[in-house]
């Protein structure tokens, strides 16, 4: 077994990252300018790293596969971004941001991470103030916060349920200067395929241009992959369409490490499946759960209007089985009781697959002008989905994945273990342990692209300064390019009965009902067989029209949905060996008496780092030990 | 309402930028009134494949209104009937069981064709990057409470920057003139104290990289308005002209 070194640095806690970056090699701003690095991604992680190498003197090259860097999939986070400002004044603090998310993670987060993340936590929001965000402010012209789920201050900056389309603007326009300075070469519709390792160091990429189909190689004295989380390997999540796990599957290939595959995030309020041809689920904010009450009928498969169900026939379930936190209650506590209430028979609406949010009481209580002003927006949205008004009937919610903590391993510097190759926002594993919190994706994002990259990764480029980089007609290059034009044909080849599409929606389905709220040992293996035997016939059956050289998004699907169901397999590996419960990996053996997650820490308080070894092999389990030197490992709850 | 309603799409098809496009007709009975507009693609899609034709190709990612990168002229309107609503959230509900439906790209020499309804905006990034930032280095930026901002002046930025950038402005209108996007950028920084310093440059660099894409000029129809998913509003272009007089007087 291969062991992990994640380099965090001497000291106590509050010292590490400060003396790192005093003490850090630095590349002087003359070599600067002879260093190429690739940038994969242009998200929050992607945009702002990109930006800020190029603004140190970087020469950098960013990639992304939509039309353009301002589409990524940032764009759509709602609620807002956290950080340790304490402008309210109600005792935030660094240590408490940083306590708060080690909990929330349920204790399988590195602590000495999730620190430098509270402490640069607070730069992020001046920089993006002096963009020109237009975050909320108050009468006084001071920025506004509100609260988030499970803590107890406001740390929340928020931009009306935009916030990360207005992080993300920023971000883009920092990186459209630096474009327009020609410090960062700009490659849109570009999707990375293949990573190229010279001498064992990342060195290079192979992209498929998606408008013309052709091939280009890309030399760098660095990669950095800000690809993204996986989400979609489920087929239905709150994800954008073309979310996919492409490139840090590619690097796993090659020998980076995948961290906690299986730590997965489903989010309790969302809009139900309305029917088969559905291609994504919508997030309906979870800050609706502080006026909206959650309930099913007490009796099962009850098919009359909610309004006509009497109270004392109704289940208001959180209220009753957490009364301390109620309808607040995390979100993994939130989704599983939903399942099980659905489970019962309970369900509503016309699939059973859902519960109600019903703003009936709050309504009353502060009258409809006020649950329009909180939330006028959102009913709005939901109305326009699915043409139900919920001022006058109750919204119907389930669960929908939403969020991947897992993710390449990556050390304190947030390189993966291939050297020169380095993981940011949610394509690496970091900082939310087994479970996020709300509001904390942003900020990790923003955090490792203007913040920690620029240090960390001059530690590792001051050696690179005399080496060119290499020249793209290496047969490194020549052998991934023919590697990936091989795949190519050979998809193309297939010529099946099956579109794309349908063989995702069969992975999703397995994904989905052993690998998603709940699991447990049987289901995971029958999953692994199903999986093996979709692998199989994805390879006997998937139909892409079209050709190879020309714009083709049957083909481009098909590649990331091969490479979903590799990590499919990966996922359920690591839920299978991992017995515990913790955060949103919920194993039906271990549970307390309450029905509850229970961890093991004797046996699991380890990150599980995943090592390629073949297709057709197992892949190896390599283990970083988790220390808690500073937060006092605590059992959660709710009660 | 019933649940299905039966439709004939008409649709654009192209095969690539220099090919010759027409449209094409489809039949798609029993579509359920649930499902959004894109879903409805996704099934004629499906149905193509399986009879081994080509889909039809469209630019679409996050489906629910904000990534901007879904781009559809329906029955003659940009994104379709409805206000304030991105093609991706349009839901079949809208329309009428026996109606043709006409589905066509922007049209826009500044957008040219990619494929079926797939057009390059690449021009919209150009426009940013002539002048749509604040030139603040990573690192450099005082503390976000040390420059208050008044309260409506920060929501009317907010209004300007809620623009996704899809287009439809231009697509919309007659001359394809891209005025209501670049003024979105304009206004949202014109109102911040932080877009102060570099206000002149900002909106002269913005203009001309607007006509050198190739953007038409803007004679004040507000066909952008009316069909701006987002509601962003032509206001905006008068504080662009004043902002372009005063910096284009202080030039000379
Ligand atoms: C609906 C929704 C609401 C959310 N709300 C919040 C919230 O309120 N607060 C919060 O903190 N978090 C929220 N999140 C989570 C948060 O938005 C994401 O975790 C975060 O934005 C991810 O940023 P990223 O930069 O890592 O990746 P992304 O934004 O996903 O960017 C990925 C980039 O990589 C590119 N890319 C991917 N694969 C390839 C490839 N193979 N080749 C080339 N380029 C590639 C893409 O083009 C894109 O540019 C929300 C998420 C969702 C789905
Ligand atoms: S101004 Fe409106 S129509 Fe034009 S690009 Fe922005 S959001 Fe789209
Ligand atoms: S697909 Fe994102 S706005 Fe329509």
């Amino acid at each position: 077994m291969n062991t992990l070194n994640s380099k965090i640095p001497d000291g106590s806690i509050e010292n590490k990252w400060t003396r790192y970056k005093s003490t850090v090699r630095l590349v002087n701003p003359s070599n600067k300018r002879r260093i190429e690095v690739l940038v994969i991604g242009s998200g929050l992680a992607g945009a702002s790293a990109a930006a800020s190498l190029a603004e140190l003197g970087y020469n950098v090259k960013c990639f992304c596969f939509q039309d353009s860097p301002r589409r990524a999939h940032s764009i759509a986070a709602q609620g807002g971004i956290n950080a340790a400002k304490n402008y309210s004044n109600d005792g935030d603090s660094v240590y408490r941001l940083f306590y708060d998310t080690v909990k929330g993670g349920d204790f399988r987060s590195r602590e000495a991470n999730v620190y430098r993340l509270a402490e640069v936590s607070a730069n992020i929001i001046d920089q993006c103030v002096a963009q020109g965000v237009p975050f909320a402010r108050e009468y006084g012209g001071l920025l506004d916060n509100r609260s988030f789920g499970g803590v107890q201050v406001s740390r929340t900056f928020y931009a009306r349920g935009q916030t990360g389309q207005q992080l993300l603007l920023g971000a883009y326009s920092a990186l459209s200067r630096q474009i327009a300075k020609g410090q960062v070469k700009m490659y849109n519709r570009h999707e990375m395929q293949e990573l190229v390792i010279v001498d064992g160091k990342a060195s290079g990429i192979i992209t498929r241009n998606l408008v013309t189909g052709e091939l280009e190689r890309f030399s760098g004295h660095s990669v950095v992959l800000a690809t993204g989380g996986y989400g979609n390997v489920f087929y239905l999540s709150t994800n954008a369409m073309g979310s996919n796990t492409t490139a840090i599957w590619k690097a796993y290939r090659k020998g980076a490490f995948f961290a906690n595959p299986c730590y997965t995030q489903i989010h309790p309020t969302c809009i139900p499946v309305s029917g088969d041809y559905q291609s994504k689920l919508t997030l309906m904010s979870e800050s609706l759960r502080n006026d909206g009450r959650v309930w099913v009928p007490k009796a099962q498969h009850d098919k009359r209007k909610p309004r006509e169900i009497p109270d004392q026939e109704r289940d208001y379930y959180l209220e009753r089985k957490y009364p301390a936190y109620g309808n607040l209650v995390p979100r993994d506590v939130a989704s599983r009781a939903a399942k099980q209430v659905c489970d019962e028979g309970r369900g509503v609406g016309p699939s059973g697959l859902a519960v109600y949010l019903d703003f009936r009481d709050a309504i009353q209580r502060l009258g409809r002008h006020v649950i329009s002003e909180r939330y006028g927006n959102l009913f709005e949205m939901y109305e326009k989905i699915t043409g139900e008004d919920p001022y006058q009937t109750p919204m119907r919610i389930y669960p929908a994945v939403h969020y991947t903590m897992g993710g390449l391993w990556v050390d304190y510097n947030l390189m993966t273990t291939i050297p020169g190759l380095y993981a940011l926002g949610e394509c690496n594993f970091s900082d939310h342990g087994a479970n996020r919190l709300g509001a904390s994706a942003l900020m990790q994002g923003l955090a490792d692209g203007y913040f920690i990259i620029p240090y960390t990764i001059g530690a590792y480029l001051a050696d690179d300064i005399r080496v060119q980089v290499t020249p793209t007609d290496h047969p490194a290059f020549q052998e991934a390019e023919n590697s990936v034009r091989g795949r190519i044909d050979k998809l193309m080849n297939v010529k099946g009965s099956q579109p794309v599409e349908e063989l995702h929606k069969k992975l999703g389905k397995i994904l989905w009902e052993y690998c998603g709220m709940a699991r447990n040992e049987q289901g995971l293996n029958k999953a692994l067989a199903e999986i093996k035997l979709l692998k199989e016939e994805f390879w006997k059956e998937v139909k892409i029209p079209g050709g190879t050289n020309e714009f083709n998004p049957e083909l481009d699907k098909a590649g990331r949905v091969a490479d979903f169901i590799e990590l499919g397999e990966l996922m359920v590996l690591d839920a299978l060996h991992r017995k515990e419960s913790c955060g949103c990996h919920f194993r039906e053996e271990s549970q307390t008496a309450e029905g509850e997650a229970k961890r093991d820490d004797n046996t699991f308080s380890y990150v599980a780092a995943w090592e390629f070894k073949g297709d057709g092999s197992e892949p190896a389990l390599n283990k970083e030990a988790l220390e808690f030197e500073v937060v006092h490992l605590a059992q959660r709850s709710y009660k | 309402m019933s649940e299905t309603i039966n439709l004939k799409l008409k649709v654009w098809r192209q095969k690539n930028t220099s090919a010759k496009g027409r449209f094409e007709i489809y039949d798609m009975p029993g579509v359920s009134t649930h499902m959004s507009f894109l879903e409805m693609m996704d099934v004629l899609n499906d149905k193509l494949i399986r009879g081994g034709q080509e889909p039809v190709a469209f630019d679409h990612d996050c489906r629910e209104g904000i990534c901007g990168m879904c781009s559809m002229f329906i029955n003659g309107r940009a994104h379709g009937p409805l206000r304030g609503t991105t093609a991706c959230q349009l839901h079949m509900r809208h329309f009428q069981d026996g109606e043709t439906i006409t589905i066509e790209p922007w049209r826009a020499n500044a957008f040219p064709v990619i494929r079926d309804l797939v057009v390059d905006r690449s021009a919209f990034d150009k426009i940013i990057q002539a002048g749509g930032f604040v030139s603040v280095n990573t690192g450099n930026a005082p503390d976000a409470n040390s420059i208050p901002v008044e309260k409506h002046k920060a929501e009317e930025s907010f209004d300007a920057a809620a623009c996704i950038g899809c287009g439809a402005c231009v697509a919309s209108c007659k001359n394809s003139s891209a005025m209501l996007f670049l003024s979105a950028k304009v206004s949202q920084l014109a109102l911040l104290p932080q877009g102060d310093p570099e206000r002149k440059v900002r909106v002269l660099k913005m203009v001309q990289a607007h006509d050198e894409a190739g953007f038409g000029s803007c004679t004040n129809i507000g066909a952008c308005e009316a069909k701006c998913p987002k509601n962003i509003s032509i206001a905006h272009i008068a504080r662009l002209n004043k902002e372009y007089l005063r910096a284009s007087l202080a030039r000379d």
